[in-house]
């Protein structure tokens, strides 16, 4: 803080864990070590991807919204590869991160919105490990909050003044602090910023150098994109560098931050991709129902994750093309939602 | 209605905090359920022209329901990015491609929690799990202690945003002495906090804050001296012992309470052909 001069008043701060937060200068420095715009092919295949770029003990963060254009082949291959003691950013983490955690791999987590399904329930796999202690929750959020401690990381400042959380419990267990605004003297939360070490960013198009096309809406992918260390692009298709300059307009993610592009069709099944498939409630549903159990959760991962060696067999035991074309029509209100979970509710 | 009596009791009613006090179901037509009643209710507070930051479940099927008939041009924004749709068909989820549905825009999540915080969203509209007489909303956890919950709640969501930011918070949730209780074992997300003029000293924008609470038993408002939960319609066949039995607070009654209009049967057409499995109103 500052010596003899009017300093910012703190008057109130959070007790929550400091998650991926860096001096901005050190993170500058991170950059210049680690990055080059030079134009660089960064195709590779999604084991050495995730081998190369996820280390055990990163802060992950997984881009889409829980069930909405997540990479789940990002995350199956983490399973693969039995990455462990990740501090996983709930960021609105809901399939991606109980699946995670029914898969070893997450210790820790900052949570905005996590162990839950939306409209289909609460996760019984996540409850369980952070009700045991297996999962321990760090530091509370808003999703808002969240974003904009992405928007910080993206800007290179330290933190972002905010006017949600004040007065809550939210606030309580958060990161963040309360100061009086030297503008209107009134009190308003500051947001420290994050950068995430790794993420994982399922788009429909990207070229061999990662600049990215997003179609739909972006929900904070934009931020989170920029704030990343290390950021890995899944794509359900590689398109040409010229169709990218032909439609700069359409660039969400400019290449020079990717460090890896892996092409994987269908590559956030289970969850929804916009345009081209909805959510399959039936392997959603399936999880639900048996990751209700510690054995059931290994049954599950011995069947989806380890009894198959790569994303295409995966695809394949839940249903192939069939089923995505299935998807898609019900993405396109041609086909009728089919749910196990709803089948439940109905009852 | 019950002859009205003077209600305001003074605050010494101690509930059982183990079991809830669910009476009987109260007696409503055959062809609409609680459920039904709840949404319409809930809709009915949502003005023509005006805008409204919309949470999942319940919520969503109100806002397409006040679109569908007294306010076409509601303008719902979704905390993923979806801005003014059309919606035809309920969303599993606030990030669902069904939220874009003749939409006019599908941006981002910061895009429209800056339109909430900037002032632009005149209601923000949420459930909850757990809810005090001051408005304050739990979904964090219960029981236990944060570091060790007995039972673990996803969090704040984008309610805390929402609740912080938009100029009035709907708030939709079932009613029993668990979920409407003296104190919230957490306040995930801000409601008048610990009483009037309490959320401008925290800090969070001026003249915001909840403006009702629909339950399958009532409609609430929050009186204005005092920022406690007040009873302003009850729905047909409630009486008010059962508003007060299903509340480990004490709820302002005033005289002569309003009996909720229930829905038509064209009400409950419209609300099945919005959400056909029945995921959010039920069968």
């Amino acid at each position: 803080m500052s010596k003899g001069r009017s300093a910012m008043k703190v008057l109130d701060e959070g007790e929550g864990e400091l998650v991926g937060w860096y001096d901005p200068d050190e993170n500058r420095e991170w950059i210049a070590r680690n990055k080059t715009p030079a134009l660089v092919d960064k195709r590779m295949d999604l084991a050495s991807a995730v081998s190369k770029f996820v280390k055990d003990g990163d802060i992950l963060g997984m881009g889409g919204f829980g069930h909405i254009r997540v990479s789940f082949a990002g995350i199956y291959e983490m399973i693969r590869q039995k990455k462990r003691n990740i501090t996983m950013l709930g960021k609105t983490a809901a399939h991606d991160m109980d699946v995670l955690i029914g898969g070893g791999c997450v210790s820790k987590a900052e949570v905005a919105y996590s162990f839950a399904h939306e409209l289909r329930g609460l996760s019984a796999c996540g409850r369980r490990a952070v009700e045991s202690g297996t999962v321990k929750v760090v530091a509370e959020i808003s999703n808002g909050g969240f974003q904009w401690r992405f928007l910080g990381g993206m800007m290179g400042v330290p933190f972002i003044p905010c006017r949600m959380m004040l007065g809550s419990d939210t606030f309580r267990k958060s990161s963040a602090k309360v100061v009086e605004d030297p503008f209107t003297g009134k009190p308003i939360c500051l947001l420290p910023s994050c950068n995430p070490d790794v993420v994982f960013i399922h788009v429909p198009r990207a070229d061999c150098f990662g600049n990215c096309q997003i179609d739909g809406i972006l929900i904070e992918d934009f931020e989170l994109a920029r704030a990343a260390r290390r950021l890995i692009i899944t794509t359900e298709k590689i398109i040409h560098n010229e169709d990218i300059r032909k439609h700069p307009d359409l660039t969400k993610i400019p290449g020079f931050i990717v460090d890896a592009v892996v092409e994987v069709k269908y590559g956030a099944h289970p969850t929804l991709m916009p345009d081209l498939y909805y959510f399959d409630e039936e392997v959603i549903g399936t999880w639900l129902e048996m990751s209700k159990t510690e054995e059931g959760t290994l049954q599950w991962m011995d069947k989806y994750v380890y009894g198959t060696s790569n994303f295409q067999e995966y695809l394949q035991l839940v249903g192939g093309e069939e089923k995505m074309k299935y998807l898609y029509d019900v993405e396109h209100y041609e086909a009728e939602l089919k749910a196990p979970w709803l089948d439940k509710k109905k009852k | 209605m019950p002859a009205a009596k003077p209600r305001m009791k003074p605050a010494t009613r101690q509930k059982p905090t183990s079991k809830p006090i669910v009476k009987q179901p109260p007696t409503v037509e055959h062809y609409y359920t609680q459920t039904h009643l709840m949404a319409v209710a809930a809709s009915r507070v949502l003005e023509d022209n005006k805008s409204v930051f919309v949470g999942t479940g319940l919520p969503m099927i109100a806002a397409m329901f006040a679109q569908r008939t007294h306010a076409p041009n509601l303008l719902i924004i979704f905390e993923a990015g979806a801005v003014g749709p059309q919606m035809r068909m309920l969303p599993i989820s606030v990030g669902d491609s069904r939220t874009t549905y003749k939409a006019i825009a599908a941006s981002s999540m910061h895009d429209n929690m800056s339109f909430a915080q900037a002032g632009w969203l005149d209601y923000g509209f949420l459930g909850g799990a757990q809810i005090d007489k001051y408005g304050n909303l739990n979904t964090t956890y219960i029981g236990g202690d944060w570091n060790h919950p007995k039972v673990r709640l996803p969090g704040s969501g984008g309610a805390n945003d929402v609740g912080s930011n938009c100029r009035s918070t709907i708030i939709i949730m079932r009613q029993d002495t668990q979920k409407f209780v003296e104190k919230v074992t957490f306040v995930t997300t801000p409601g008048y906090l610990d009483g009037p003029g309490a959320r401008e000293r925290a800090g969070l924008p001026a003249g915001t804050g909840p403006i009702k609470v629909i339950s399958q038993l009532g409609v609430y408002g929050f009186d204005e001296k005092t920022k406690i939960m007040k009873l302003e319609a009850i729905h047909p066949g409630v009486t008010l012992d059962q508003i007060k039995e299903n509340s480990g607070f004490e709820i302002i009654i005033p005289e002569n309470v309003p009996e909720t209009t229930p829905p038509t049967p064209q009400d409950v057409a419209l609300l099945r052909e919005l959400d056909p499995t029945g995921m959010a109103i039920g069968k």
